[in-house]
């Protein structure tokens, strides 16, 4: 029997209106895995993490998760199972405070351990922990990446799907922000990481897909990736 | 020579009235905070409220204060499912036709009523309602003096849900960031419905406290939405202690108007005030800059 990966989305299209802006995705994390997903602006990258959570309904295709078909789910459900999305732009709540965004982080899963996760977030975020009743709109964009990443951890997820975490951040904050996804996926933490900082990415990987226009180009493990020049070329401006 | 007395009577009798007023535009302004869409339909549900006050008075014997625990939840319940089930999927996630089915249930409330009570005003006869209380300079009546601390104890329960609890928190998270909640697992259309039930819910009350000094008719409603909006928009669209000075405002503006200029004048007050808000301060006293 072959065990079945933590996420597999098979043959998956979506779009918006008469766009298909995924043409046929193919693509697994497995259990405790960090995987990456590379590509330029604009090749459904962020489609595909909408589409995953929900927000976003497959055309066609298939996402399972842990198991279970998912594509038909709501996103409260789907975060209910503990597949955890932080999206692009962070969008956080600005106008509630850095506790009060943590506590929603569980509004829907691991309620009963907030106060202990809230504790535990404190620890990977002292900075956080300081600002703890002011407002999430008046955080850095640093601080306010570290509370969007906060309050996905509240949910004690499973899978956790990070959208372009370093843009905007300053390169020390990146350095920060990489050492901060290997240590999530210490704690057993499956991360898929949807990035345009290519080398990084594929330093902290296991494996990498790349797409453009829609579809997977190319897949397999990061250091392949990363040794093959002219694919980087072609495909992500390096 | 004004005596100072007499005026400070008259600013009184204003902060009574006002209070009502804010529970009303306090419904208003939580529904457009949330969901970004002016509530139709709010008269309407005031107006069926105070008949549902009038006739749980009249066929149970309630008295209003009391039915008002009654009917707060049984609004909430209404607000939740016309919400949930009508509004929300007539409108198709688009701002613009929440706000036309609103409209539509706007008249249809209103003709329903119209066709099951017809126009005539009824009234309710309480054993205390002329009863006043003697400051010494002028009488307030008891009714009045109730409402107005009943209307700042619905505002401190409103308060308490919105920082203490989850439904709270996330209904203040959805206002600003739509995405966000629904990633953190937060349905956006249940936390639409339970608003737009809470909107609904300060109707009820507010039909309650009115009651007693007023009458329903199927178009008893609409007056106090038309002040109600002047307060949300002097209050700042959205904001609830906006709403709620605003309306202690307009209510002295209107008692003020009235006493110098005569009581059928006292209202151009109100509506001299919401076109200099509008003109100098559009986003209001407490609105967040656009």
């Amino acid at each position: 029997m072959v065990t079945e990966a933590l996420l597999d989305v098979s043959d998956l299209r979506a779009g918006y209106g008469d766009a298909e802006v995924l043409r046929g995705i193919d693509l697994k994390v497995d259990f405790g895995e960090i995987v990456a997903v590379l590509g330029s602006n604009g090749v459904g990258k962020s489609t595909l993490n909408r589409t995953i959570s929900g927000i976003l309904r497959a055309r066609t295709g298939a996402i399972r998760f842990d198991g279970v078909a998912i594509e038909r789910e709501k996103p409260a459900a789907i975060v209910a199972r503990g597949l955890i999305q932080v999206p692009e732009g962070r969008r956080i709540f600005p106008n509630l405070t850095v506790a009060e965004n943590l506590d929603l982080g569980s509004y829907r899963r691991g309620t009963e351990r907030r106060a202990a996760n809230r504790d535990r977030v404190f620890a990977i975020f002292p900075r956080l922990a300081a600002r703890r009743m002011q407002r999430a709109g008046t955080l850095s964009g640093g601080e306010q990446q570290m509370l969007a990443i906060g309050r996905g951890l509240m949910a004690e997820p499973r899978l956790l799907i990070l959208d372009e975490p370093s843009l905007g951040l300053s390169p020390l904050l990146v350095e920060e922000l990489f050492a901060l996804i290997g240590r999530i996926h210490g704690e057993g933490v499956a991360v898929l990481l949807v990035e345009q900082n290519v080398v990084q990415s594929l330093e902290i990987a296991g494996r990498a897909y790349i797409l453009a226009e829609g579809q997977c180009v190319m897949s397999g493990p990061s250091a392949d990736i990363a040794a093959n020049p002219e694919l980087k070329r072609a495909y992500l401006g390096l | 020579m004004l005596s100072p007395l007499i005026l400070l009577s008259a600013v009184i009798n204003g902060l009574m009235t006002g209070a009502v007023y804010a529970l009303v535009a306090l419904g208003l302004t939580l529904i457009y905070g949330v969901l970004h869409i002016i509530n139709f339909a709010h008269g309407a549900l005031l107006s069926a409220a105070l008949f549902a006050a009038f006739l749980a008075w009249q066929k149970l014997g309630l008295d209003p204060y009391i039915a008002a625990f009654a009917l707060a939840p049984l609004f909430f319940a209404l607000g939740y499912a016309l919400q949930r089930f009508v509004i929300g999927p007539a409108s198709h996630a688009d701002d613009r036709n929440m706000l036309l089915v609103t409209l539509g249930l706007a008249v249809l409330i209103e003709n329903g009523l119209l066709y099951e009570f017809h126009a005539d005003t009824r009234t309710v006869e309480l054993a205390y309602g002329f009863k006043s209380i003697d400051l010494g300079f002028t009488f307030v009546a008891v009714s009045r003096l109730i409402s107005f601390v009943a209307v700042f104890a619905v505002a401190l329960v409103l308060w308490l849900i919105m920082t203490l609890t989850d439904t709270g928190k996330a209904i203040r998270a959805v206002a600003r960031e739509k995405l966000g909640a629904e990633l953190s697992g937060i349905e956006v259309a249940h936390i639409y419905a339970v608003t737009f039930g809470l909107g609904t819910a300060c109707v009820a009350i507010a039909a309650c406290l009115l009651i007693p000094n007023y009458y329903a008719n199927p178009s008893a409603g609409n007056a106090f939405v038309l002040i109600a909006f002047t307060i949300v928009v002097l209050g700042g669209m959205g904001s609830v202690p906006g709403a709620l000075i605003g309306g202690l405002v307009i209510g002295v503006v209107e008692s003020l108007g009235g006493f110098f200029f005569g009581e059928s004048l006292g209202q151009v007050g109100i509506f001299l005030i919401f076109i200099v808000v509008l003109l100098v301060r559009p986003r209001g006293l407490f609105g967040a800059s656009a």
